[in-house]
């Protein structure tokens, strides 16, 4: 065993504890700090994946900006933890016999062997060019519609945001 | 050897965790992160699948998707304070008319 399949244990297992974290937890503030561990994680997953640039997008944008964003409107709307509900038993059943559907459909599909469609000849090994060049030769209508899309974001959450929606 | 199998194992696991999160939580917030963590399984198969068959495309989407998600938030995020201010609670239990 050596050290990146040590990393990749601890990471992926750290992950799935702070997923069950995140969906457990009665407060929410606790969730959305236990959801910033998992994105912190999963950023570890992308470095052994020698996703270097992704890793960095994930710490700043998802750690940083979206939790921030998070926690903000949390404490912005004072929630308090939520208290124990009622327990349904037919809604129980029904959410057992989802999951374990879910789950039966994962261990078929992951238990053989995947065949890739189509396969590179490179290792592009990390580089960040191999992942950017892309971006900016095959991939540019798409890049500059997500600008654009940013824009109308904005704009449709400064409206949203307005005390007297008309 | 850690193969393509076991990161698809823990982007499935992810994955079902956030549909969990999504059917089982009440609070509106809480469900929102749970949709958070079914993109990032999402995005940790891309990678994966990018990884395993040499092509950088996978890495190019997933940066697609981190921005998107980032634009998704911030009108997700404003959609739930404007019901807040409207009807005081962010209960999915009790959001459950069209007409505000």
């Amino acid at each position: 065993m050596n050290a990146h399949d040590i990393l990749f244990w601890f990471f992926s297992i750290a992950m799935l504890l702070c997923g069950v974290l995140v969906i457990a937890n009665r407060n929410p503030i606790h969730s959305a700090l236990a959801l910033v561990l998992l994105f912190v994680c999963m950023a570890g997953l992308f470095v052994l994946l020698e996703a270097f640039f992704l890793a960095a997008i994930q710490v700043l944008v998802y750690a940083g900006a979206v939790m921030v964003l998070f926690l903000f409107v949390i404490m912005l709307l004072d929630l308090k933890a939520s208290e124990r509900r009622k327990f349904r038993f037919l809604a129980a059943v029904g959410g057992v016999v989802v999951a374990g559907a879910l789950a039966w459909e994962f261990a078929i599909i992951l238990n053989r062997p995947i065949k890739p469609l189509l396969t590179g000849t490179t290792d592009f090994g990390g580089s960040l060019e191999a992942v950017v060049k892309p971006l900016f030769s095959r991939y540019m209508l798409p890049f500059e519609v997500t600008a654009l899309l940013l824009l109308v974001a904005m704009v449709g959450v400064v409206l949203l945001s307005k005390k007297d929606m008309k | 050897m850690i193969t393509l199998n076991h990161y698809l194992w823990v982007s499935g696991l992810l994955f079902a965790l956030g549909i969990a999160g999504v059917i089982l939580r009440r609070n509106a917030l809480v469900v929102f992160m749970a949709l958070e963590m079914n993109l990032n399984a999402a995005n940790l198969a891309l990678v994966a699948f990018s990884k395993f068959n040499k092509i950088a495309d996978g890495q190019v989407l997933v940066f697609f998707i981190i921005a998107i998600a980032a634009a998704e938030v911030a009108v997700g995020l404003a959609i739930i304070v404007a019901l807040f201010r409207r009807k005081q609670t962010v209960s999915l239990d009790e959001l459950n008319s069209m007409k505000l």
